[in-house]
């Protein structure tokens, strides 16, 4: 069978999402279209959408072993229609990909799975929460949630619990993507307390640390415009953190948002071209050459910091390749954050 | 000047067209039947590789339910939730096509249909219904409802992949699933397979059912064919090309007289000669395709009813194919002409240029090759002794018939000079000195009829011996009239309640897998009844070793495994942790594997858990009818669950019958070629004869008696040659199954005779050599008086 | 002066003991003249003619043709000298049996790549082929094959005919035919003509005359 025609089947929908939803007229097929004013209703919405196109729950987490070394682990489902309805057994349209991470300073395990929804391999309840795919699962409730992956050279066993409110981006959680009003449903959990063990080739090592979950949701694929995406999460020690992304353009402009978080629990969302974020040093990454440094700057904040990637060569080698892992910040704030670039080549 | 040399090169074939034809043709006709042969053999592994690649079969280890069971897919799911990244296939029949079922997002990469087009994936898998198959398995499928058929040429024959969720429903299987692909790269952490699914086993890639090297040994018979073949039409080429040389050493004297340079008259004859390498290649392998298509649907029937392996019977072109049959023809070109080459760019400017005969040339050399001969023959004779293993096995081959061919002149002149010796009377004094001065000439052809024909009736021999074999060992493997196979257990035990009083005696097969000495192998457990004492036959046995085995104090093992192990009667063999001794070897045809018998009371003491589903049936045979009616009807068993002696005995005949049209086939062919390298020798050396017989002609002997004793002659040498030919032959059917069979496939089959085949190949050889023969014989007979006179005229 | 023979010494291996052919032979030739090689069998006129026909090399000695000396020529060098320099007549014709007449009396002014159809045709017809160049060799007298022979050679116009007993094959008339109608072409062309023969009668027709003896000029 010719895996690349499935892939790209499956994995369109999500490159395109993974570059900003753009796409002017591109019809939605009878699926869903995101609209301004929607009322957030939970437990449900953390679960799936099967009328949307595209969505995915989105784990990044910085980790810390018993001798101060820096972590990261990514633990991501995707969930792809290929027709807006849940449908059940084999003939359901839904389709699910995983993909999970574990970066370490001087190495970045990837893994990758796909299963067909309907018929119990992989898929998301709202209540009781769970989301998996084969073994790895994401479960339980928010102040003791169950993280686990494996590959077959790593593994991650964590258990999470969220420390403050959700965020929701944008205009309360309908976040624009384009200067032509392309849009997402988008919220985070950016506070969850992390403790666990991850497995490396090497054996077992102890974390403690911080992770963000990421919820968003749409129909609408990628604009001819738009080449790709930076999306920068950064937890600054202040405790105040940041969410922002640069959507990049074949003419060389962009379009900004980021969402600022206090410490004290206010969030604010910023408009197109408050963020500004300029690439310092690049760097030959196995799939690509990316940035790996980056200045990023949010003048009505004061921020004006160097964020620098803790393993330059966190390549994503999977269906969608892409770059994204830990990074450190230095400058006006001091931290650690999650950089996830797409769309180089 | 290039262009003047090649033209004036050229130019002599133009007046010469019987031999660049007799060149041609003989290439041609080699080229054509070793890719002809190849081309099969091509075909029939293409088969069984998209087989493999489609289904994964014999690539990735496998997960597999109990025997006449599938897994239900809350297990499936259940062990890809623990870790186990498995994909599901179901699978089975349906109007003869094996529909297969695949999960494409689970499959292991370059699993499935070769081409699904972009972006219609939705379609595959939105259970809607996409079948991809090849034309012919898409016809045979006949409509399904509501699915698209997609014509998908790569695909194995009489296979067709759909998508998992419409093959459960077509075939009727809801959330059952037949087997599951272990993909090779697993996550840490998995638990053991017997915690989820205890009754399923885990198959490890390669071992079972490699159709490939089961039917290795069918495909080693037509490469053996195709290489003798293309030796026969060699010596065809060496002839004909060495005459041709012979015939234009003057020309390539005056050219380099006239100022053409030596190296660019070689590039220019090397060139010429490459170039109708890859005519006759061109047409060799055309004619190569004709003879593939006619033998396919036969070596297909063949294989699907000796392996049950699906081959198309529609041959395709394959670009490797081409090339290899034209890199064969140059090669073949490139040997036989490289020793003419050589002669020619040693030979000097200024020797007498006087026309010397070809034929005549053998004197010197002809000592020197007797000598090699012997060589060759002693070397074979050690290796019949020493040889063991493949290598060592077609050494042996490659030994004795090129040895036998170098001796056949040598021992064609040595039986013509006893005759001419005895011969009374001036024409026949005449006669036989006159065929030792040809014999030079017709050495080539007859070494090409020597070597068919020992082809011929070495694998005759081989297979009729095989047939012969096999046919008995039928009788013995398939002792009881009628086998009936159970779903369940419980099936199992209603079945044997019910034939009981029906039946003569109910004999279960039951067995399980189990490695012996060190190889997989299978343990059988057998019920002591008469059915086997009187069928079954051994090839090694201790006394009463029904007895013994009765009585649970030893074992049986097949050929396979005696061989591999190095087990002999009275050896200890450790089953499961008993030792037993060994009772009996038996011959086990045609089984990849090693093989152990039990009693069926030491059996169940050690493997409690293997439960006999099958069991074989004896009745008088005229009642196998009514009792599979009686099955059908009053116990609701269904038909494909009986199988009768008699049909399985007329299958594997008919099956044994399509093998010899093949075999037949070449036969006729390999015959035919070497008949034809007779007629070429014999018109070139037509022409070179007329000086020869003019002065008998003009001391008073008439052009009709010369055309009949030129006639007699030919069949005469032909009959010395097959004479000749018979134990080379039978040395090379005893060197095929006593040294290579054992080397590749672990058993040795008996040598029988068949001399009435053999009479019929002889006549046919002798048949060819006549028929080649009448030709030019007939021209000798009809030669103008005017031309025999111009023999004298033209002499200086 | 365009043939310049300077002691040529040539032995062939014999049987016993090698056998000296020529022993310091020393000749000229200038352009347009003509000579005859006469002595008996075995005195070495063949041997010096091949020679100069870079036919084969000598063992010591020089050769001067046309300024060139011939023996230091390689093979190809040699095959050069025979396409373009000089022409030889056989005694036994030497034609290609499988070309017609047109094609073998084309055939060394192609190899030399001086191909003149008006010449070819005219040679032809002087030498009485017209009529038959659609034939091949065999089917022409022995005289009719010697003149296809000399038209192949004049032909290519060569600087130097050499011929081997040209009329050695032919019977008295035929020879004194072939004989005049080459000593007229040769003389029309300007070329040199060496000619071996055993016939004091022909000799006598030739410009000059050299007699060998056990290989040296006597």
């Amino acid at each position: 069978m010719n895996v690349k025609a499935i892939l790209l089947a499956i994995c369109l929908p999500l490159a395109a999402a993974a570059q900003g939803f753009g796409g002017l007229g591109t019809n939605a097929a009878g699926f869903a279209v995101p609209t301004p004013g929607y009322a957030f209703d939970f437990p449900a919405d953390a679960g799936p959408h099967p009328d949307y196109r595209i969505e995915w729950w989105y784990v990044t987490a910085n980790l810390t072993g018993p001798d101060g070394t820096d972590y990261g682990v990514q633990w991501t489902l995707f969930r792809t229609a290929l027709a807006p309805e849940a449908g059940d057994g084999w003939s359901s349209p839904q389709l699910w990909m995983g993909h999970a991470a574990l970066t370490t300073p001087t190495a970045h395990y990837v893994t990758e799975r796909l299963a067909r929804g309907g018929i119990g391999q992989a898929g998301v309840t709202a209540a009781p929460f769970a989301a998996w795919i084969d073994e790895w699962t994401l479960a339980g409730p928010d102040n003791a949630m169950q993280m686990r992956a494996a590959g077959p050279d790593f593994a991650y066993d964590l258990t999470l619990s969220a420390q403050g409110p959700l965020v929701f981006h944008g205009d309360n959680g309908y976040s624009v993507k384009s200067a032509a009003g392309q849009a997402s449903y988008y919220y985070s959990q950016p506070r969850f307390g992390v403790s666990g063990t991850i497995t490396t080739p090497d054996g077992d090592i102890s974390v403690t640390g911080q992770a963000w979950l990421d919820r968003e949701w749409s129909s609408q694929p990628l604009a001819d415009n738009q080449t790709g995406w930076d999306w920068f999460s950064l937890s600054f020690d202040t405790g105040d953190k940041m969410m922002g992304f640069v959507l990049r353009q074949l003419d060389g402009a962009s379009y900004t948002s980021a969402t600022w978080i206090g410490a004290d629990g206010m969030t604010a969302a910023l408009p197109d071209g408050a963020l500004t974020a300029t690439p310092l040093e690049t760097h030959q990454s196995p799939g690509a050459k990316v940035p790996i440094e980056w200045r990023v700057e949010l003048p009505a904040r004061g921020v004006d910091v160097t964020v620098t990637a803790i393993n330059p060569d966190a390549w994503m080698a999977t269906s969608i390749p892409y770059w994204e892992g830990p990074v450190r910040i230095a400058g006006s704030h001091s931290g650690r954050g999650y950089l996830e670039m797409t769309g180089y080549e | 000047m290039t262009r003047a040399g090649f033209a004036a090169l050229l130019s002599h074939w133009r007046r010469n067209p019987l031999q660049l034809f007799t060149l041609l043709a003989g290439l041609a006709l080699a080229t054509a039947l070793w890719s002809g042969v190849q081309a099969v053999n091509a075909e029939a592994r293409a088969s069984y590789d998209a087989a493999a690649a489609t289904l994964g079969e014999g690539q990735f280890d496998q997960i597999l339910p109990p025997e006449g069971q599938t897994i239900p897919q809350d297990t499936y799911i259940a062990l890809r939730r623990a870790g186990w990244l498995v994909s599901p296939v179901t699978e089975g029949r349906m109007n003869g096509v094996r529909i297969v079922g695949l999960d494409p997002l689970t499959a292991p990469g370059g699993l499935g249909p070769v081409q699904v087009v972009d972006g219609d994936i939705g379609a595959f898998l939105s259970g809607r219904g996409q079948i991809y198959a090849t034309a012919e398995t898409l016809d045979r499928l006949g409509a399904v409802a509501n699915a698209d058929l997609i014509v998908t040429p790569d695909m194995a024959p009489g296979t067709a992949i759909t998508d998992i969720g419409f093959a459960q429903s077509l075939l009727d299987m809801h959330d059952e699933i037949t087997r599951l692909i272990v993909a090779p790269a697993q996550p840490l952490g998995r638990p053991p397979l017997s915690d989820i699914g205890p009754d399923l086993r885990l198959q490890a890639a390669q071992s079972g059912s490699d159709l490939g090297r089961l039917t290795d040994s069918f495909h080693l018979n037509l490469t053996a064919f195709g290489l003798l073949a293309f030796a026969v039409g060699i010596f065809i080429v060496h002839g004909a090309i060495g005459l041709a040389f012979e015939q234009r050493r003057p020309v390539v004297r005056t050219l380099r007289a006239l100022g053409m340079p030596l190296n660019r008259l070689i590039v220019l004859i090397a060139a010429e000669l490459m170039a109708m390498a890859l005519i006759a290649g061109v047409i060799g392998v055309a004619l190569g395709y004709l003879i593939a298509a006619t033998l396919l649907p036969d070596v297909a029937a063949t294989l699907r009813g000796l392996y049950g392996a699906d081959v198309s019977g529609t041959l395709q072109l394959r670009p490797a194919w081409w090339l290899s049959g034209l890199g064969i023809a140059v090669g073949g070109t490139a040997v036989a002409g490289a020793g003419a080459l050589w002669r020619l760019a040693r030979m000097p400017l200024l020797a007498a240029a006087q026309p010397r005969a070809w034929a005549m040339a053998a004197g010197a050399g002809a000592r020197w090759q007797g000598f090699l001969a012997l060589g060759l023959l002693v070397v074979a004779g050690v290796l019949a002794f020493a040889a063991t293993g493949l290598v060592a096995g077609f050494a042996l081959l490659a030994t004795l018939l090129i040895g036998a061919a170098l001796a056949l002149p040598v021992v064609l002149g040595a039986i013509l000079r006893v005759c001419a010796a005895r011969a009374r009377g001036p024409v026949a004094q005449w006669f036989w000195a006159d065929t030792r001065q040809q014999l030079p000439g017709l050495s080539l052809a007859l070494m090409a009829l020597l070597l068919a024909m020992a082809a011929n009736v070495g694998v005759s021999t081989m297979v009729s011996s095989f047939r012969l074999t096999f046919t008995a060992f039928l009788d013995q493997v398939l002792s009881s009239e009628l086998y009936v196979t159970a779903d369940s257990p419980e099936q199992a035990a209603a079945l044997v309640a019910f034939l009981t009083p029906r039946t003569d005696a109910i004999l279960p097969i039951q067995s399980a897998e189990q490695t012996l000495a060190g190889y997989p192998a299978e343990v059988f457990g057998a019920r002591d009844d008469a059915t086997y004492r009187t069928n079954w036959q051994f090839l090694d046995a201790a006394p009463d070793a029904w007895g013994r085995l009765a009585a649970g104090d030893g074992v049986l093992v097949n050929e396979q495994l005696s061989r591999r192990a190095s087990l002999a009667v009275g050896d200890p063999l450790d089953i499961g942790g008993t030792v037993f001794p060994i009772l009996g070897i038996y011959g086990d045809y045609g089984n990849p594997i090693g093989q152990a018998i039990l009693n069926e009371v030491p059996f169940a003491r050690l493997f409690p858990e293997a439960v006999a589903l099958r069991f074989g049936l004896r009745i008088a045979p005229d009642q196998v009818a009514g009792l599979t009616e009686t099955l059908s009807q009053d116990f609701g068993l269904p038909r494909d669950q009986m199988v009768d002696q008699a049909g399985i005995k007329a299958f594997s005949l008919n099956v044994f019958e399509r093998t010899f049209t093949v075999t037949d086939a070449l036969n006729i062919l390999t015959l035919s070629v070497a008949g034809f390298a007779i007629l070429m020798s014999l018109l070139t050396l037509a022409a070179m004869r007329l000086p020869q017989l003019a002065p008998v002609w003009a001391l008073g002997m008439t052009r009709g008696r010369l055309g009949w004793l030129e006639l007699l002659r030919a069949v005469l040498l032909a009959l010395l040659t097959t004479a000749l030919a018979l134990p080379l032959g039978l040395a090379l059917a005893w060197a095929l199954l006593a040294v290579v069979n054992v080397a590749a496939f672990g058993w040795r089959l008996p040598m029988y005779f068949f001399p009435l085949d053999y009479l019929r190949l002889g006549g046919l050889a002798m048949l060819a050599a006549a028929l080649a023969a009448l030709w030019p014989a007939r021209k000798l007979a009809r030669t103008p008086p005017a031309a025999l006179l111009q023999v004298f005229s033209h002499e200086r | 002066m365009l043939l310049d023979v300077r002691n040529i010494t040539k032995t062939y291996p014999g049987a016993d003991a090698p056998v000296p052919v020529l022993r310091g032979v020393d000749l000229t030739l200038d352009a347009g003249q003509s000579l005859a090689l006469t002595g008996e069998s075995g005195s070495g006129k063949s041997t010096l003619l091949h020679l100069i026909g870079g036919l084969d090399a000598p063992d010591g000695g020089q050769i001067l043709l046309d300024g060139v000396d011939v023996t230091v020529l390689d093979d190809a060098g040699r095959a050069a000298l025979r396409r373009g320099t000089v022409g030889v007549v056989f005694q036994q014709f030497n034609l290609i049996p499988s070309l017609r007449v047109a094609d073998n009396i084309a055939f060394q002014a192609r190899l030399a790549g001086r191909h003149d159809v008006a010449w070819a045709a005219m040679l032809a017809d002087r030498m009485g082929l017209a009529a038959h160049l659609a034939k091949y060799p065999e089917q022409l007298s022995g005289g009719q094959q010697q003149r296809v022979a000399i038209a192949r050679t004049l032909a290519a116009r060569p600087k130097l005919v050499l011929a081997d007993e040209p009329t050695g094959n032919l019977d008295e008339a035929t020879a004194a035919t072939v004989l005049d109608l080459m000593l007229e072409l040769v003389a029309e062309t300007g070329a040199a003509l060496m000619m071996v023969t055993h016939s004091p009668t022909l000799a006598a027709r030739m410009g000059r005359r050299l007699h060998l003896h056990q290989g040296l000029v006597a």
